[in-house]
């Protein structure tokens, strides 16, 4: 909502300047978004009049002016704009003046001829950025008059970013009702007296059929003797101040009316009606085109206008080409309706029609101002270019309009929610400011909203009036108080920031992408076939919701690489999306914890080998992440090497999966060497494992290696996994120390050497004890793996 | 007797003169070894006379006394000698760069949202989350956002299907949590939202922290200013952090309010981070609606909520200084390290 203060002042007029009515108004709940002046600063700009124009002897396109400003003798001007005629009225700049911009009038010889001032175009004057020629001012501007005042060029525009609550605050009269509650200060309503009607107009019949989205119709017959009269100055500026563009007279009435009194109106060229009206809902098949051009089909849910031949205009929201107004349009049909907000809501923005006239309608419109409005346009339209206005029509559905229900507003109840003091007496007068009607005395009321504020609905709202009449300012800022409660702290849940811990202190950088990404993306990296897709994505490569992690740190990396980073190490967590529907019926949304690392082991340095990293090293990582009980068993995934990828298992389901990228994948990503991934359900990372006490045995352990072959394709975990379960209860611990390949060995086949501890808790153990347990495990090895002691 | 001085001036100065351990094991062989020239001398006492012999042995043997210490000094120094000189040849440049595993850091945003998340818990609140695929009811209806409500259109909304949508705010963790908990409640919901939305100020995607506290006492709009306020000025670190609320309008809030605090980067003297009015636009709140509250069968005479709901890049923007909302999701690394 725009609006000149100027315009403003003449309802409202406080003791404040524009910055002070500004901070009234925000703090009061009308956010003044932007104060901008009309005009930028300069001075000793006048009226001048043309008195003489002649061509300059020395220049073709320039002409010798004398022009009267006001002064005993007219100046001599030299001129250059196209339109300047004799008689003309336009801004004249005298010597000393500074224009916007720095130029500094000076008197001064043109091309031999003396020139004192200079007439002035729009734009010279910063009032535009463009414009053709000089600044034709009417008929009526007073020669010599500061054009500031003339053009009321000292006043300002507000813009005011209001909340969809405050529909009522979308016309000159809200806001003006708004700062005479807030600054306590009279409202003066500008009077107008109702034309009489010519009741030998006929009167067009007009049929509510709709009246669930059209609950009041008003209109009237007028007849203008002059249409095609310009709309005057003042209203022009009124309009352009906010925001709109003057266009013909009877468009620029309707939304003058609208913007002073909060009623959209619309105009119908009455001879291009046939017969009735009705107020209907569009009927499949049936399509409209509407000024602005759009051919729309139309569907059920659109409310029209319609005369006998079809719809003639979107009720509400904007008039059919068919019926428009011209400025040569003598019999117009003038509605002022009240359509409901739920016939309205969304059609424009479904439509891509930009209205003015919707936007109130879809917040709500006071519904006792169709009269009025009727009455107010009629008024400015045949002041301005005469004629005759026809009796007016009001049809009514009351029972569709909204009801303003009487509501138990307790003082008490006002003091307990906003938690300090309020005389009830206070709380009396400000509602009443607001045009609230009370019944009661002392305490509690019965309050009814004015017909303008259709957001006060419950007890609460009239609470917020209070406050914020009060001042948001004035309520006391109260240290909460509430019961100590411990907090609920599960010992055995592990932090996110724990695990992101372990990653950085392990070199990984934390990062966060899209939830959203390109299916081309998920399509690479992805198990899961078909992703969730959204209806409206903004971007292609935001059009689906991503499966796995693995595509935003691919993409990540990609863009690290492009700006020359050697070595990627990444992570992130977040959630995944997945068709399967959960207990809500929407999709299953995992929390994972995903990494990349690509590059070498370590960051380049003096003291370390530049090696790559492997497998081996982000599988350590991991490792150093899981709950206790997990395994590692080899897998085919679509994106990873099938020989470098392993499933991550823990309480017999799959938990994740570590590997390198697969390397068909190398050219899609512009690789040559594949990156390390891993992804891991957050929920079994998230269980920290139980400290389990045994007392610290008292006797030394005793440790013997033992190197077993085993074919090649033998996995290592295996051979441990049966030792270890083979093993008696003394044995502390057995470990996998080496895994040797070459001579001594025979091709094909690998030494694995492992590392056994005894460690008896109550008596030191024999060497012979532990020979005894050694060969009982090489007999398991060589029985199951058909493993040789090397 | 004086051939006895000059032996041992002769192997003193030859035990100082070694420096190696064997050349020195080899002069002690030549004096004091089977064959050495003391032990000969020794062996030749027998042949002196009888009065001579005790006195003669007794200076000999003050001499072995005097060469056998001085060799155990030599040998001591030698080892010594040996010692520095092997550390002098291990040193090294101690100003060499130890081996660097390299760090990873915290996201900014996450960062921050540690650091909100470790404020409220200190006053109280527990961390509760929820889905961000979620269904238009918890998103909107039960948040008092009918269907058409002018509100929603300016959620910019991402659909799924008809009736899913991503969660557009956190506040629906208001709903689902309030529906599986008993009263009292004192939660933050951080998380995800998203807005189809993306220009110079918005990404599509950011992070919100929602707060609720429902009780039936000490919550009212006061308690509400006292409560933001107090984290505000722990949060910047500002004791005289100065705030203001001023009316808005949220469906499931009222009152409702819009909180600034006084811009921390010119202190309210107006900068272009404030657009020159001295204050920052930092969250949303309000006392939760009777609307919202209703349908979950909780009693709004008895219980009063209050929530909230603030940005966190906006936060992490004006905490750090970080100019383009959009660095954030681009993850340069080389941007991101400053986090460390």
């Amino acid at each position: 909502m725009k609006f000149s203060e100027a315009w403003l002042r003449t309802w409202v007029d406080p003791e404040l300047d524009a910055a002070g009515l500004a901070h009234v108004l925000t703090m009061g709940g009308l956010e003044v978004e932007a104060l901008s002046p009309c005009a930028p600063p300069f001075d000793q700009v006048v009226v001048g009049q043309v008195l003489s124009v002649e061509k300059h002897p020395q220049a073709d396109r320039l002409n010798c002016l004398t022009v009267d400003v006001g002064t005993a003798e007219p100046l001599p001007i030299v001129c250059g704009a196209p339109n300047v005629a004799v008689g003309m009225k336009a801004p004249c700049a005298l010597v000393g003046a500074v224009l916007p911009g720095g130029l500094a009038i000076r008197a001064a010889r043109v091309r031999g001829i003396e020139s004192q001032g200079m007439m002035c175009s729009a734009r010279e004057l910063g009032l535009s950025e463009e414009s053709e020629g000089l600044l034709v001012l009417g008929a009526q501007a007073p020669v010599g008059q500061s054009i500031r005042a003339w053009l009321d060029l000292d006043d300002q525009q507000f813009t005011l970013k209001l909340t969809p609550n405050r529909a009522d605050c979308l016309s000159l009269r809200g806001v003006a009702r708004e700062v005479a509650a807030l600054t306590r200060c009279p409202l003066h309503l500008p009077d107008f007296a109702p034309k009489a009607s010519n009741s030998e107009f006929g009167v067009r019949a007009v049929r509510i059929e709709a009246s669930d989205g059209c609950a009041r119709y008003g209109g009237r017959r007028i007849r203008l003797e002059r249409p095609d009269q310009p709309t005057p100055d003042w209203m022009v500026r009124r309009l352009e101040r906010a925001g709109l563009r003057a266009k013909a007279l009877v468009v620029d009435v309707t939304n003058y009316v609208m913007l002073e009194l909060g009623q959209p109106l619309h105009a119908f060229a009455d001879a291009a009606l046939t017969g009735n009206l009705s107020v209907r809902w569009a009927r499949e098949g049936e399509s409209l085109t509407v000024l602005s051009g759009q051919t729309l089909a139309l569907t059920g849910d659109l409310l029209v206008v319609a005369d006998e031949t079809g719809p003639q205009a979107l009720a509400g929201l904007m008039g059919g080409q068919h019926s428009a107004v011209s400025a040569q349009t003598r019999d117009i049909f003038l509605e002022a309706a009240w359509f409901s907000p739920v016939a309205l809501a969304g059609r424009a923005r479904r439509l891509g029609l930009a209205s003015e006239a919707a936007f109130r309608f879809e917040r709500g419109v006071d519904a006792s101002l169709t009269l009025e409005a009727l009455e107010r346009a009629t008024q400015l339209l045949l002041d301005c270019a005469g004629g005759e206005a026809g009796p007016v029509l009001d049809l009514a559905h009351p029972e569709k309009l909204p009801q303003r229900l009487p509501v138990r507003v307790r003082s008490d109840r006002v003091r307990r929610l906003l938690g300090f003091e309020v005389a009830a007496d206070t709380m009396r007068q400000i509602l009443t400011r607001l045009g609230v009607c009370l019944e009661g005395d002392g305490e509690d009321w019965t309050a009814t909203a004015p017909t303008w504020r259709v957001d006060l609905e419950r007890e609460v709202d009239y609470v917020e009036e209070i406050a914020r009449c009060v001042g948001y300012d004035q309520i006391p800022m109260q240290v909460p108080k509430a019961p100590l409660r411990a907090l609920h702290l599960p010992e055995r849940q592990r932090s996110r920031q724990a695990v992101a811990q372990r990653l950085q202190a392990r070199g990984f950088q934390e990062v966060i992408t899209y939830s959203f990404v390109s299916a081309e993306g998920e399509r690479h990296l992805a198990t899961q076939p078909s992703p969730l897709e959204l209806i409206n994505p903004l971007s292609q490569d935001l059009a689906v919701l991503r499966s796995t992690l693995s595509v935003g740190l691919m993409e990540t990396l990609g863009f690290n690489l492009k700006r020359k980073q050697e070595q990627v190490r990444i992570f992130e967590w977040g959630r995944c999306f997945l068709p399967a529907p959960d207990a809500d019926g929407l999709c299953a949304q995992p929390l994972r914890l995903g990494g990349l690392w690509y590059g070498t082991r370590f960051p380049e340095q003096w003291g370390i080998k530049s090696e790559p990293a492997d497998f081996f090293d982000l599988k350590g990582v991991v490792e150093e992440l899981l709950p206790p009980g997990a395994s590692f068993v080899s897998i085919q995934h679509p994106a990873l090497h099938p020989g470098r990828s392993a499933e991550v298992r823990w309480n017999g389901q799959s938990i994740g999966w570590v590997g390198e990228l697969h390397p068909r994948l190398g050219p899609v990503y512009d690789l040559s060497r594949m990156p390390l991934l891993f992804e891991l359900e957050w929920a079994p990372l998230a269980l920290e494992a139980w400290p389990e006490y045994r007392p610290t045995p008292r006797f030394q352990p005793v440790r013997r290696d033992l190197a077993l072959v085993v074919e090649e394709g033998v996995p290592a975990m295996a051979v441990l996994d049966a030792l270890r379960s083979a093993a008696p209860e003394n044995v502390d611990s057995i470990l996998l120390f080496d895994v040797y390949q070459g001579a001594g060995v025979e091709e094909g086949k690998k030494s694995l050497a492992f590392c056994v501890k005894i460690q008896d808790t109550e008596r030191s153990s024999t060497e012979g004890e532990l020979e005894q347990i050694c060969q009982e495990l090489i007999r398991i090895a060589e029985h199951r793996f058909g493993a040789v002691l090397r | 007797m004086q051939v006895l001085m000059s032996l041992q001036e002769e192997a003193l100065a030859l035990f100082a003169r070694l420096d190696s351990p064997h050349a020195l094991e080899e002069a002690k062989a030549r004096y004091l070894g089977k064959t050495g020239v003391l032990t000969e001398r020794l062996k030749g006492l027998g042949a002196l006379p009888h009065e001579e012999r005790k006195s003669a042995g007794a200076a000999i043997n003050q001499v072995k006394g005097v060469l056998e210490k001085a060799l155990q000094q030599r040998r001591e120094a030698l080892v010594l000698a040996q010692q520095e000189r092997e550390l002098r040849a291990s040193a090294l440049d101690v100003t060499l760069p130890g081996r660097l595993h390299g760090r990873g850091a915290t996201h900014p945003v996450t960062r921050t949202l540690e650091r909100i998340e470790t404020l409220f818990r200190s006053l109280g609140f527990e961390v509760a989350e929820g889905p961000e695929v979620e269904s238009d009811d918890y998103n909107f209806t039960a948040l008092n956002i009918p269907a058409d409500h002018p509100a929603r259109a300016m959620h910019d909304t991402f659909y799924l299907a008809p009736g899913v949508v991503l969660r557009t705010h956190t506040s629906p963790v208001q709903v689902r949590y309030l529906e599986s908990h008993a009263l009292p409640v004192r939660i933050i919901a951080p998380g995800r939202v998203f807005r189809c939305d993306s220009d110079v100020t918005h990404t599509p995607m950011f992070h919100q922290v929602e707060g609720l506290w429902v009780a039936e006492e000490g919550v009212s709009l006061a308690a509400l200013k006292g409560l933001l306020s107090e984290f505000m000025r722990h949060f910047f670190e500002q004791e005289e952090l100065p705030t203001r609320f001023r009316p808005s309008f949220f469906p499931f809030t009222e009152p409702s309010a819009e909180m600034d605090i006084g811009c921390v980067i010119c202190q309210g003297n107006g900068c272009r981070v404030c657009s020159h009015t001295g204050w920052l636009e930092v969250l949303g709140c309000g006392l939760v609606h009777p609307n919202v509250l209703e349908p979950l069968g909780i009693d709004s005479e008895r219980y009063v909520g209050l929530a909230f709901g603030l940005g966190v890049e906006r936060l992490a923007m004006i905490r750090y200084g970080v100019d383009d909302l959009r660095t954030f999701y681009e993850n340069d690394l080389r941007f991101l390290k400053h986090f460390q």
